[in-house]
């Protein structure tokens, strides 16, 4: 009975606890039905994920409306995948939040933190379980509100320009999907995803189609932070609280991705436009300037969090450039470094909290020596910097491994050799941080000896763990995601 | 008990002990024992494994399968058990050295230098037991990462530029041009397992091999082929029993036999159409260069630095032969140069230690004061120049018995060459320490530490009797050779 529901539950749920949380407000129990929510999401992901796995993709029709009338909920492997993952990363970081938060934000606002998360969650749950064009608007705008709202929280005031460049910003995407969603509306008269692929084969008119893909890819671009509309990324993810910054970095521009690989591969598979324009190739373009440029910027920043936001931009080139590939290794590597990615940077993100939490500061300059202090935090941050470098082992390996043999299959040798030059960059960002950290001597600043508290340390350590073990066990992240790219080129033909 | 026990439990000790050892941190003298005791387990499990595989057992151990068809797999095959052996053994000796040097020399940071000192072993192992491409390719950037904080132990500025050097060169070859042919000949074999006869027999081109086969050959960079040898001497910033166990045991050799796998076991010698004839100037070159180089230091490390870059060039030049003789020889050689090049670096370190030296033009008459030092010093000179009864003789005459068999005039006037030059740069250093008059004013210090004169003892014996017990290590030798 209730397996019946679980699409909708999966989406309602965390909805529904975001208003509860403001009506009990006591810090507690908000965290406590923050907490609920987002065990219960990842719960049900994980159902099912287990029960498209064992019957196949899964139509869930809102209120029995049935599809194309009505709103179709669907969960095939691909965002089953994709549920988990941000679910995974949302029951993760609660821990961590209860005890975060309350260092970093006034005892007045935590509530709303517990609230506005629990709709950012709902929102990106729904971006991903929804089979309809509008209601994934509706959940792009709940999520993109909620998060303006959760980078604003961030403690010094920068955080407000912060917000507000992503507000802008962040609109002006949303306004570009409607519009390419209107056009789509116009070709097809109909809103279902699967519906309008079909539809659109029968559409002849080209120009209409060139520019609805395009009004789309920008749209959603901005969301993901395809370069170079990526400005808003990095003041966002250096000023918002550190636990946000690490929840937005491994779930937010992934699901935006999986909404653009949706587009390209399933509703526009058919679409004479997309043949008559070379899409694949701009974004190839795109992702190597992405690449290249953001990693060095990377290389050359002070700010912890600055350096790690400009490598999520780069790391999103990474996911551009196997999606671009358009082969099965290509979409595999673009899928698995969702996954992948997300679990690194989380890693990351959160063990910089700490480093925020302990030293006031996340410069590199000022944290000189800070292995001989927080020795656990800065082996963490060692760690999940090989599997953002993709040493092998590592789950960035995973990806490394298909993309390079993607471009070979291509006979792009030059690509291929591309990926493996730019990943040393990677090295010598976060090469930068092991020689501050250990082969420097600490200074006055520098915090006393401890670590912080294992509410936090304990889901850090568990993503560093995850960064290792999806780099050898990988029936999730190579297996399961295998089935979901072998669907998606078979619905595309490819 | 199962084979694949065997195994895991080779695998095992190392990591269990640097658990271990850094659960031990505030009691040095139980954190030294348990390294002593996890290097005496592993030789002794290694050990255990040798009578199977001299039967001809081929011990094999799968774990996951990270990508579709390409597992973690561990095949124990004689070449790859007599790396084992010798790693591990040397493991003992230098313990019993690191604890003597390591005391006596107040280095900071000492449970963090034990556990990366197993963690490297362990993953020497993982590189040793390897038994295809991806397994061997994981233990090897293992071993990189794990050696880094050796290398960087002293933490001043000398050390950071070293560490980036170390770190960089050994990153850039493998990423850019090892793990790209990983791939590639995943892509053209359909495996990656060790194969005797290779995997690549008909599946590329003639130039298609040839640059697949110089993609590995630069890539595996802690083989130290010039251009990309200089990671070696930047090594040397580490505390000596680094350099003595891991930069002339350990990595070189998980770099040199990491080539021998490749070309025996992927490319199968001449199996796959590649030519080798580039790969063989090459190798002679880095002989003779870094001979030159290691003639005109004076700082006895970065002399012994170049000595192994030109030393590990041997094997691969013999490789580059691809006589079977040759190859049984560059095998043997791993281990005879092990014994005579760890016992070396030991000298060096114990020269620091007792007298704060570190270049060779300082070391007149030092020999009175440290006998047991500089007569071990001596023979490991003996053994890399290549003089009976010292075991380096063993291997070099086996190399140019390969070369001569397969009549490469050029590789034995490479080696004869080279002879010399090896000569001409040890001998000057024995000379000195005991025919010349030590200088005035250090009459001070004597022998170093016991632990210490013990280990090098200990290795300068052993070079010296291998080659009277020297039918185990030829016989496993022998069998890679037949694998062609």
């Amino acid at each position: 009975m209730i397996a019946e529901h679980l699409p909708a539950l999966q989406v309602v749920v965390p909805l529904v606890c975001a208003p509860a949380i403001v009506l009990v407000r006591r810090l507690g129990a908000a965290w406590a039905i923050a907490t609920l929510a987002s065990w219960s999401a990842l719960a049900i992901a994980i159902a099912l994920a287990l029960q498209v796995a064992e019957t196949g993709p899964i139509s869930y029709a809102i209120g029995s409306w049935p599809p194309p009338w009505g709103i179709e909920y669907r969960v095939d492997p691909l965002s089953a995948f994709v549920l988990i993952l941000v679910s995974l990363v949302g029951a993760i970081a609660m821990p961590y939040a209860k005890v975060s938060i309350a260092a970093e934000l006034p005892q007045e606002q935590e509530y709303l933190f517990f609230a506005m998360y629990c709709l950012c969650l709902c929102g990106l749950l729904g971006i991903t379980i929804t089979g309809d064009a509008f209601n994934l608007f509706v959940f792009l705008e709940i999520s993109s509100l909620s998060t303006y709202v959760l980078i604003a929280l961030g403690k010094s005031r920068r955080a407000l320009a912060a917000a507000y460049q992503y507000l802008v910003m962040g609109t002006i995407g949303a306004t570009f999907y409607v519009i390419g969603i209107g056009l789509l509306y116009l070709m097809t008269g109909t809103l279902n995803l699967a519906d309008m692929a079909e539809r659109l084969a029968g559409v002849h008119e080209v120009r209409p189609q060139i520019a609805a893909v395009a009004f789309v890819t920008v749209g959603i671009g901005l969301k993901l932070a395809l370069f170079p509309l990526h400005q808003w990324l990095p003041n966002a993810y250096t000023h918002a609280p550190s636990v946000v910054t690490a929840f937005l970095a491994a779930t937010a521009t992934k699901v935006s991705i999986y909404v653009l690989i949706r587009f390209y591969f399933s509703i526009f598979r058919h679409a004479e436009g997309l043949r008559e324009v070379p899409f694949q190739e701009f974004l190839l373009g795109l992702a190597i300037l992405a690449i290249v440029s953001m990693s060095l910027v990377a290389l050359f920043q002070d700010e912890l969090k600055r350096m790690l936001a400009y490598s999520s931009v780069a790391q999103v080139g990474y996911i551009m450039l196997g999606v671009s590939l358009a082969s099965p290794s290509g979409l595999t590597a673009a899928t698995t470094h969702l996954f992948n990615h997300g679990v690194t940077k989380g890693a990351l993100f959160f063990l910089v909290g700490l480093l925020a939490l302990r030293c006031g500061s996340t410069r590199l300059s000022m944290l000189s020596g800070i292995a001989s202090r927080m020795p656990v935090t800065a082996l963490g941050i060692v760690l999940a910097g090989l599997s953002l470098i993709g040493v092998p082992g590592t789950a960035g390996f995973v990806t490394k491994w298909y993309l390079v043999r993607g471009s070979m299959e291509r006979g792009s040798w030059w690509l291929a050799a591309l990926i493996v030059a730019t990943s040393l960059i990677a090295l010598g960002y976060v090469w930068r941080f092991v020689e501050v950290a250990y082969l420097r001597e600490p200074g006055p600043e520098a915090p006393r000896k401890g670590e912080p508290p294992l509410w936090m340390l304990g889901p850090a350590g568990l993503l560093v763990a995850a960064c290792f073990y999806f780099g050898v066990e990988t029936s999730f992240n190579v297996g399961f995601v295998g089935e979901a790219v072998r669907l998606l080129l078979r619905q595309s033909g490819a | 008990m199962s084979s694949d026990f065997a195994i895991a439990l080779t695998l095992a000790i190392p990591l269990g002990g640097a658990i271990l050892i850094a659960l031990c941190h505030r009691a040095p003298n139980v954190r030294e024992a348990v390294t002593l005791a996890a290097a005496v387990a592993l030789f002794a499990s290694a050990l255990a494994l040798l009578p199977r595989v001299l039967a001809g057992e081929r011990p094999s151990l799968a774990l996951l399968e990270p990508f579709p068809g390409i597992a973690v797999r561990f095949d124990v095959e004689p070449f790859g058990l007599l790396f084992a052996l010798v790693a591990s053994a040397l493991w003992i000796v230098s313990t019993v050295y690191s604890i003597g040097y390591m005391r006596s020399n107040n280095e900071g940071h000492q449970t963090r230098f034990y556990v990366c000192f197993a963690l490297a072993l362990g993953s020497t192992i993982g590189v040793a037991f390897a038994g295809n491409l991806l397994t061997l390719l994981f233990f090897y950037e293992a071993l990189t990462f794990a050696t880094y904080p050796l290398v960087t132990h002293h933490g001043d500025d000398e050390a950071r530029r070293g560490g980036r050097t170390y770190l960089g060169v050994l990153l850039l070859t493998s990423t850019v041009f090892l793990f790209p042919a990983v791939v590639w000949t995943w892509l053209a074999a359909g495996t990656l397992d060790f194969v005797p006869g290779g995997i690549l027999a008909g599946k590329l081109s003639r130039t298609d091999a040839t640059i697949l086969l110089a993609l590995f050959m630069l890539g595996i960079g802690k083989a130290a082929l010039m251009p990309f040898h200089r990671w070696l001497p930047a090594a040397m910033v580490a505390p000596t029993p680094v350099s003595a166990l891991l930069h002339a045991v350990a990595v070189v050799k998980a770099g040199v036999f990491a080539v021998l796998k490749v070309a025996v076991f992927t490319f199968g010698l001449g199996a796959s159409g590649a030519s080798f004839d580039w790969l063989l100037y090459l190798a002679a070159f880095t002989i003779l260069a870094a001979s030159l180089v290691a003639l005109r230091s004076d700082n006895l490390k970065r002399r012994l630095a170049y000595s192994t870059v030109s030393q590990l060039s041997y094997i691969v030049l013999s490789v580059a032969v691809l006589a079977p003789l040759s190859v049984v020889a560059a095998a043997l050689h791993i281990v005879t140069h092990a014994f005579g090049k760890i016992t070396l670096f030991f000298a060096a370190g114990a020269i620091y230690t007792a007298s704060g030296k570190t270049e060779v033009s300082q070391l007149d008459g030092i020999g009175r004061r440290m006998p047991w030092t500089m007569a071990a010093f001596a023979v490991g000179a003996l053994s890399l120049i290549g003089i009976p009864p010292a075991a380096g003789f063993l291997s070099k005459w086996l190399m140019f018995q390969g070369a001569a068999g397969a009549g490469h005039w050029t590789v034995l006037a490479v080696l004869a060459t080279s002879t010399l030059l090896n000569a001409a740069y040890f001998l000057p250093v024995v000379y000195a320490a005991f025919f010349r008059r030590a200088p005035q004013e250090d009459a001070t210090h004597g022998e170093a530490p016991w632990t210490m004169v013990s280990a090098l003892t200990l290795t300068a014996a052993i070079t010296i009797v291998l080659p009277f017990f020297s039918a185990v290590p030829l016989r496993l030798a022998r069998m890679l050779a037949g694998a062609t």
